[in-house]
């Protein structure tokens, strides 16, 4: 059945024996299968060791929705580890968001990378963290706002998966396309003080658990290849709460440049590291949550707030302009700063 | 002609969730050949059983969804003039559902 490429295709550009099996949108170099393996690997490992984000005997928790981008982070991860020494212990941390149909299935595809990657898996669920699911919630408060309450929820939800695995870093799978959209999506916002941050490798690091992104620079084009090539085993069904029209519009953009001007990605994710905030910008001074103690710019964590809003039965608590816990108790510093960081975001699968 | 089509990524919803397709296709009247070009707009009639937007952009392939023709990239075999024979094994995968 493995049928012969067409007569129009090139040898491997870079060992120029092979005949080539794809086009890298970074470079447009046309390179083999065995070539690729090499290259995509090499660049994630440079990324590591360049950006220093691991050091030897780490504990290091891998963000696994059992999709695309985290079920190849994981296998490269615990690839490259065992080639290179990094000395880590690896774990995989889900979340059970609790959504029929959907969760269940891709958690599913988890367990089983659990047994393919032999990396232990720890699941941490809403409806335990925070007696809700979000099948209940959205029961409440229908279909509107409800990827505000998953994206603060899981944020935090992986903080603490992390802190009960005692790791001293979380990775997540976001890729290159996910950071040039968010950029873009940031600049739409007028959000500054995520656009400075959303394209840090390493973010946190003064808060209990660090993040990193391993494949800041990568494809998604090169990770779905590389996924289908390996043959590696992934969940892909959008979420069926989702409706994501905003973000949906800001990646479908990023798609056209891609086909355009491939390096249209990359140059994005470097505008928006050149990015200098003017000093006179205010900046959401951080503080910890006087109810659970999170990290919170605010009196509340935006959880506390959404959870006091379900618990009180006034579900618009903490949605779009803040009224409210905070805003009662902090009139005078939210207009100073003006944060809305929170406010009305689309969904929270690809937080920063 | 006789082809072997899968869809991946997602893109399997649009046709009943069946991901591999056993088609028979031949050229239009007058052509003498069969081109990726020919192939969509058949594929969008013929099995593509809903939002056809979610697959397809004009007479391509929608930006972010991948094409291999035999394992291939068709980004190397000249994309919609790629030219199809007998049993070609051609690939669409979504790199737009979930992460």
């Amino acid at each position: 059945m493995e049928k012969t490429a067409k007569p129009k295709s090139r040898l491997c550009t870079l060992c120029n024996e092979k005949r080539a099996a794809l086009k890298r949108p970074k470079t447009l170099e046309q390179i083999c299968r065995e070539c690729f393996y090499t290259v995509f690997e090499d660049e994630i490992h440079r990324v590591i060791v360049d950006n220093q984000l691991f050091k030897p005997g780490e504990r290091i928790a891998i963000g696994a929705s059992g999709g695309k981008d985290s079920t190849v982070l994981a296998y490269v991860m615990s690839e490259l580890n065992r080639r290179h020494n990094y000395g880590l212990d690896l774990f995989l941390l889900s979340v059970d968001e609790g959504i029929t149909g959907y969760r269940d299935d891709s958690l599913e595809t988890v367990k089983r990378n659990e047994i393919q990657y032999g990396l232990p898996l720890k699941v941490v669920s809403y409806s335990e963290l925070y007696g809700w699911t979000m099948d209940e919630i959205v029961k409440l408060i229908g279909l509107k706002n409800n990827c505000t309450f998953c994206g603060v929820f899981r944020r935090q939800a992986l903080d603490r998966g992390a802190a009960l695995l005692k790791v001293d870093k979380l990775v997540t799978g976001h890729n290159a396309d996910d950071i040039a959209e968010t950029v873009l999506l940031n600049i739409l916002r007028g959000d500054i003080a995520r656009l400075g941050r959303c394209t840090s490798i390493i973010t946190g690091e003064d808060g209990p658990i660090p993040r990193c992104k391993p494949f800041k620079y990568t494809y998604e084009k090169e990770i779905v290849m590389y996924a289908y090539f390996k043959k590696l085993d992934y969940f892909s069904t959008e979420c069926i709460y989702s409706p994501n029209a905003y973000r949906g519009f800001a990646r479908e953009f990023i798609k056209h440049l891609e086909r355009m001007r491939p390096r249209a990605i990359l140059d994005i994710i470097k505008s928006g590291e050149d990015f200098r905030i003017s000093t006179s910008t205010k900046m959401p001074e951080q503080g910890t949550c006087e109810r659970c103690g999170y990290i919170s710019s605010q009196k509340w964590c935006k959880a506390c707030v959404l959870l006091e809003g379900l618990n009180r039965g006034l579900p618009k608590l903490g949605i779009g302009r803040s009224r409210g816990i905070n805003s009662e108790h902090n009139a005078n510093t939210k207009q100073a700063n003006g944060t809305q960081s929170l406010q009305s975001k689309q969904c929270g699968s690809l937080d920063f | 002609m006789q082809l072997t089509l899968e869809f991946g990524g997602g893109l399997e919803l649009l046709c009943d969730s069946v991901k591999s397709h056993n088609i028979n296709v031949d050229p239009q009247d007058g052509e003498k050949q069969l081109t990726m070009k020919n192939l969509l707009s058949w594929v969008r009639t013929n099995v593509i059983k809903e939002r056809p937007e979610m697959f397809m952009k004009g007479d391509s392939v929608r930006p972010g969804v991948l094409v291999l023709v035999n394992d291939t990239d068709w980004e190397l075999s000249g994309q919609l003039e790629t030219v199809l024979e007998e049993k070609d094994n051609v690939v669409f995968i979504s790199t737009l559902h979930g992460g």
